[in-house]
Parts: structure tokens; C-alpha cells; sequence
């Protein structure tokens, strides 16, 4: 059985997340994380980066910005009609 | 995809009302991805623009196979290339499978093989206890990471934009960008790697 060091277990923090790991890989890696504070808080840093980032979206529009795209659509729309 | 259904119907009748809760929806993460390909505000919108106008050109023929989000965004992919491509900037986006001029950014954080302590971490990860539980970004923590994403290679920015900031699923990226699951998955890690770390450095001052 081959023990995880905690430069391999970060190399494989993506694939665990993804859950790509096999659950050899993932019980390693689990046991490593069960067993080592530092890599703890690594993960739990990569978490929170990922909790934080998606964040960053659902901003909405102004109903001004809303109205010109839809002015925008119905100018195309008529001048696509008169083109077809 | 029961909700997109009627959606697409309301859509398909030219409801602007449907196409208006679109709008608020996407059309600000539509501009954030286009701007990764064309590199400036005014073009980014004009290539979110032309996405709408495809989008309601071709719902008609919208087959449900994918989502409608996804569907929008090939859309958006696909014209911001185009965009890219015109000016000239396309080359620097070849999703590549490893730049060599980018390696992992995680290993430094280890002492290298040969080393007494080889592997192991250099300096402990803290906890990060500073961080609120809010449900919105301070001013300063969005500065931050959108700071930190803006400086990733344009592939590492287009991976993480669209799947931790537009929360595409991994399949979902794969089909819009045209990569394996693989290349995406390299790109992601290491994107996450670098905002991580100024998140760090932002947290430790």
C-alpha cells in the first residue's frame, strides 16, 4: 500500500473533487487528509476559493440595459424580416 | 430541463418577457467570458449582443439536447472566436494540454525530491478564519479574485470562468470549449491554484 506524501495529495485535489479518483486512489487519499492538518486546511482553502469564486456571477442588468437589448432584438427582428 | 422547456416555448413565441429574464440571467456572465477572447468591454458586448440575436434566430431549431444555458454559451463561444480570430488574438487560446511555461503552481509549496523533508509542505496552510459566511462578496473580496482570474493564461481563465464563476458541470465545459475532460481538468486545477493563493496573500495582510 502506498501512502500518499502531501505534494501528491494536492497534485490530485482537483481529481478528487471531480471525483475522477478510483476509490483506491480516494480512500488514500482520504486516509491522508483524515491524518494530516496542513493538507486539511489546504483543502478547506480550496473550498472556500471555490465557494468565493462562484460568487463572483448572477448579477442582473439595469432595466435600462434590458430595454436596449430588446430594442436591439426588435430591430433585428424587423430588419431580418424585411431581408427574408 | 422540465423549466427550460416552457422557457424555450415562451422563446420560441417571441415572448419578451422570456427573453428579458434571459437577459438578466446570462447576460452579464455572457460579457465576463467574451472578454476573455476579445479583451475589450465594447467588443465583449457586441459579441454577448450577437449571441442574442443567434439565440433568437435559432431557438426554433433548439433541439433540448443540452441545456439552454449551455446551448447560449457554444453560442457565445463560438462568436467570441470568431471575434478573436478577426483581430487576430485566437492563437493564444488554443486550449493546449500543458503549457510548459505554466507548470502546477502547487508544487513550490513543497520542499523538492532529494530534499531531507522531500514532498512535504514548506510552510503550514492557516485557516482561513477571517473569511465572512456572507452570502455576497465585500467589495474588496470580489477585487480580489476577480483580480487574480484576470491574470491566468486565457485558458485557465476560460475554465475557471465557466466552471466555478458560471458553474457549468465539467461535461457541460467540455462540449463548449471542445476539450477532453482532462485538458479542462489541468487547466481548472491550476486556475484554482493561483486564486487560492492570492486569496492567501489577500488574507494574510
Amino acid at each position: 500500500m502506498n501512502d500518499l506524501t502531501c505534494k501528491q495529495l494536492v497534485e490530485h485535489m482537483t481529481d478528487y473533487l471531480e471525483g475522477t479518483l478510483s476509490e483506491a486512489e480516494r480512500s488514500h487519499f482520504e486516509s491522508h487528509l483524515g491524518l494530516c492538518p496542513d493538507c486539511s486546511n489546504y483543502m478547506e482553502q480550496i473550498v472556500q476559493t471555490i465557494r468565493l469564486t462562484g460568487m463572483l456571477s448572477g448579477q442582473g442588468i439595469t432595466s435600462q440595459e434590458k430595454e436596449r437589448l430588446l430594442r436591439a432584438l426588435r430591430d433585428w427582428k424587423h430588419g431580418g424580416e424585411s431581408r427574408e | 430541463m422540465h423549466d427550460d422547456a416552457r422557457l424555450v416555448q415562451a422563446l420560441r413565441n417571441g415572448d419578451e418577457a422570456a427573453f428579458g429574464t434571459l437577459f438578466d440571467q446570462y447576460h452579464t456572465s455572457l460579457v465576463r467570458t467574451a472578454l476573455i477572447y476579445v479583451n475589450n468591454p465594447a467588443a465583449a458586448e457586441e459579441v454577448a449582443q450577437e449571441t442574442w440575436i443567434a439565440v433568437f434566430k435559432g431557438i426554433d431549431r433548439f433541439e433540448g439536447r443540452s441545456s439552454l444555458k449551455t446551448w447560449i454559451f457554444s453560442i457565445l463561444v463560438n462568436r467570441a472566436k470568431t471575434h478573436a480570430q478577426r483581430e487576430g488574438r485566437y492563437a493564444a487560446l488554443n486550449i493546449a494540454w500543458d503549457d510548459p511555461d505554466d507548470p502546477d503552481p502547487t508544487t513550490e509549496h513543497f520542499w523538492p525530491s532529494g530534499h531531507q523533508y522531500a514532498d512535504q509542505w514548506v510552510s503550514s496552510p492557516r485557516k482561513w478564519e477571517s473569511l465572512p459566511e456572507e452570502q455576497h462578496l465585500s467589495r474588496e473580496l470580489r477585487g480580489c479574485i476577480e483580480q487574480a482570474i484576470a491574470e491566468l493564461s486565457p485558458n485557465q481563465r476560460l475554465v475557471i470562468t465557466l466552471r466555478d464563476v458560471e458553474r457549468l458541470s465539467s461535461e457541460e465545459v467540455c462540449n463548449v470549449l471542445g476539450v477532453s475532460d482532462t485538458n479542462q481538468r489541468v487547466l481548472l486545477h491550476r486556475a484554482r491554484a493561483r486564486v487560492r493563493q492570492a486569496l492567501e496573500t489577500y488574507l494574510s495582510e
